[in-house]
């Protein structure tokens, strides 16, 4: 259990990760604003409190893992690096550009810290899962965590690294659905309705939890939990708020890929900063 | 016999007389295998072939190291490239087509883009797949394997090639996509052939035409320039088993000996092996160039002897591509 002041902390490291993502994003005018924000609190509790790794030596072999399946949520990755420092924070106002080490998605070969290369959808969990397979092999203590988004639930793939991954009776694997419910052509029950979720991925074989996706505590609690899980994979389907922390971008479908501009990153800031 | 120059040494002297075909993926199993017993963060998967891919002999003896995949072959592919990240070499095979069309984007991105060691071993490439017909067939599969950026692509002309090159390909760091048959080849090498990762290899010299041949078309364009030998055309035929990267010197350098040129493939015309020759021959040093290959058409059912006449990849079919090459040399 964490005490009131961790939980402080880990609240002030998630405000400064939604500043950054918001500054980083204007500053590069083009990146996936909605699904960043609303998985800062998901990696805030897996950076600084669950999982194990050294940021000076990011292939340590006693790391724990950390896929970005929803690769276009590449901002609250590298602002959570950055704190994490796995490279200074200035980096992130190269976002995006010719030449940068700071890819529009994902990418291993080159960032410091990022486990695994995304951005095509579905394909982040089979990766995970090869991962988990292979700490396995060698009797590690590593865990394995991927983060996928809702709307990737879509993909066919998610579905084939789901039985997969509870065949092999994968427990060292933990995967958190960012279930904002938005997607970038509508509300995902609109484009292509996936509900109910945790009834498809119990139905699978996985240990379900469901939390809301920006309460520490419940995060934390669920981390905690998903590591008792024996014999299966967790899953741990996370309730969020597409845009959360910026009052005029939560849930706006038309924030999913957009940056915010000169004028609305003064409001937001005014917003976070108080 | 006394017609041709085969290469001596490396190539079986009596190999026209005696062809002694052996089946290539036969060698993959049992290489597989061996190098399973050596290094420990070998792994092997499969998406429920692996009888017929023969990683079944791997599964056999490490069984805790075998994953059948299902019916999967992308989150195969992806489950590959983790296991990878994790330190693992992990040999991936399926049938050739759906190791490379299912899951193409599932290569690219999870495995070739990260540059992750992952060896994907496709067997039944080509059209002698026979009688299962052109869904199981591949014509394609060099083309767009050889498209991803820093992918190493293989295609051994027979059962020795195959257990050196899989060797080699487990030596090699780096992503590999191997093409192997269903059909048994006929055996050119010795055991004292040495599989070098992007290295051609001239299996019989000759002056006034060269044949750029992989798989099983190196042993046809043998047998083709045994034809042309006896019509007077010498023929130097270079296996290039390696598509990529391409040993573009001993392409050039065989083009501006003969100045005559033949590609000979189990696959499309568009964008495999002829497509790689010309790529370079066009920039480097233009000659006129036939490709013996498929013309743009899926396979069909028959016999794999049966189609290989269908489609008209026989030793006959490169002679009188190799003539219309030699014609045009003179007319230039």
């Amino acid at each position: 259990m964490a005490t009131p002041a961790q939980i402080e902390n880990l609240r002030k490291i998630a405000t400064g990760i939604r500043i950054n993502i918001l500054k980083m994003l204007n500053t590069s005018g083009s990146g996936h604003t909605g699904g960043s924000l609303s998985a800062v609190e998901i990696l805030t509790s897996l950076f600084f409190s669950e999982m194990k790794y050294r940021a000076n030596d990011p292939g340590w072999e006693g790391r724990d893992h950390f896929v970005l399946s929803k690769g276009h949520a590449a901002p609250v990755l590298y602002a959570t690096l950055a704190q994490a420092e796995f490279f200074a924070a200035e980096e992130l106002s190269q976002l995006r550009r010719l030449g940068c080490s700071l890819q529009g998605h994902p990418s291993c070969v080159c960032t410091p810290g990022v486990e695994v290369s995304t951005g095509s959808l579905g394909q982040g969990l089979s990766m995970a899962l090869g991962l988990a397979l292979a700490v396995r092999l060698d009797q590690k203590p590593s865990r394995v965590y991927a983060l996928c988004g809702d709307g990737e639930m879509q993909e066919g793939q998610i579905w084939e690294a789901a039985m997969a991954a509870a065949h092999f009776r994968v427990d060292n694997l933990c995967m958190i659905v960012d279930n904002n419910g938005l997607q970038i052509d509508g509300p995902v029950a609109k484009v292509m309705g996936i509900e109910p979720l945790w009834k498809k991925w119990e139905d699978f074989g996985w240990g379900v939890q469901r939390i809301d996706g920006h309460n520490l505590e419940e995060i934390l609690d669920a981390l905690a939990t998903a590591r008792q899980i024996r014999g299966r994979p967790a899953v741990i389907i996370a309730k969020t708020v597409k845009g959360k922390g910026v009052s005029f971008f939560e849930n706006k479908v038309e924030y999913h890929g957009v940056a915010p501009s000169a004028d609305e990153l003064k409001r937001a800031l005014k917003e976070l900063e108080g | 016999m006394s017609s041709l120059k085969l290469t001596a040494k490396i190539v079986r002297n009596d190999c026209l007389e005696k062809p002694d075909p052996k089946a290539l993926r036969d060698a993959y199993g049992s290489t597989l295998v061996k190098l399973g017993e050596k290094d420990r963060n070998v792994v092997a998967l499969d998406a429920d072939l692996s009888s017929s891919t023969r990683t079944s002999m791997f599964a056999a003896k490490f069984p805790e190291r075998f994953f059948n995949m299902g019916l999967a072959e992308q989150n195969m592919m992806g489950t590959a490239a983790g296991l990878a990240k994790g330190g693992k070499v992990p040999f991936v095979s399926t049938f050739a087509i759906f190791a490379s069309g299912r899951a193409w984007e599932q290569i690219r991105q999870s495995i070739a883009y990260s540059r992750l060691n992952v060896k994907i071993v496709a067997t039944h490439g080509g059209i002698t797949v026979g009688e299962d017909g052109p869904s199981h067939q591949t014509v394609e599969d060099l083309a767009i394997m050889r498209v991803i950026p820093g992918m190493t692509l293989i295609v051994p002309a027979d059962a020795v090639e195959t257990g050196k090159a899989v060797e080699a390909a487990y030596r090699y760091q780096g992503p590999v996509f191997m093409r192997l048959t269903r059909a048994k080849f006929p055996t050119v090498f010795t055991e004292d052939y040495e599989f070098q990762i992007g290295k051609g290899t001239v299996v019989n010299e000759g002056e006034d035409l060269a044949i750029f041949a992989c798989g099983l078309m190196v042993y046809h364009s043998l047998q083709a320039a045994r034809i042309l030998a006896e019509q007077g055309i010498s023929a130097r035929v270079v296996n290039i088993s390696t598509l990529k990267p391409l040993d573009k010197d001993l392409i050039v350098e065989s083009a501006k000996k003969t100045r005559a040129v033949v590609t000979a493939e189990e696959h499309s015309i568009i964008g495999g092996l002829g497509g790689a020759v010309t790529e370079v021959l066009s920039t480097a040093f233009p000659v006129p160039v036939e490709m013996v290959g498929v013309k743009d058409s899926f396979g069909t059912s028959g016999k794999a002897e049966e189609l290989l006449k269908y489609f008209e990849l026989e030793p006959g079919d490169i002679v009188k591509a190799g003539l219309r090459a030699v014609e045009r040399k003179k007319s230039l």
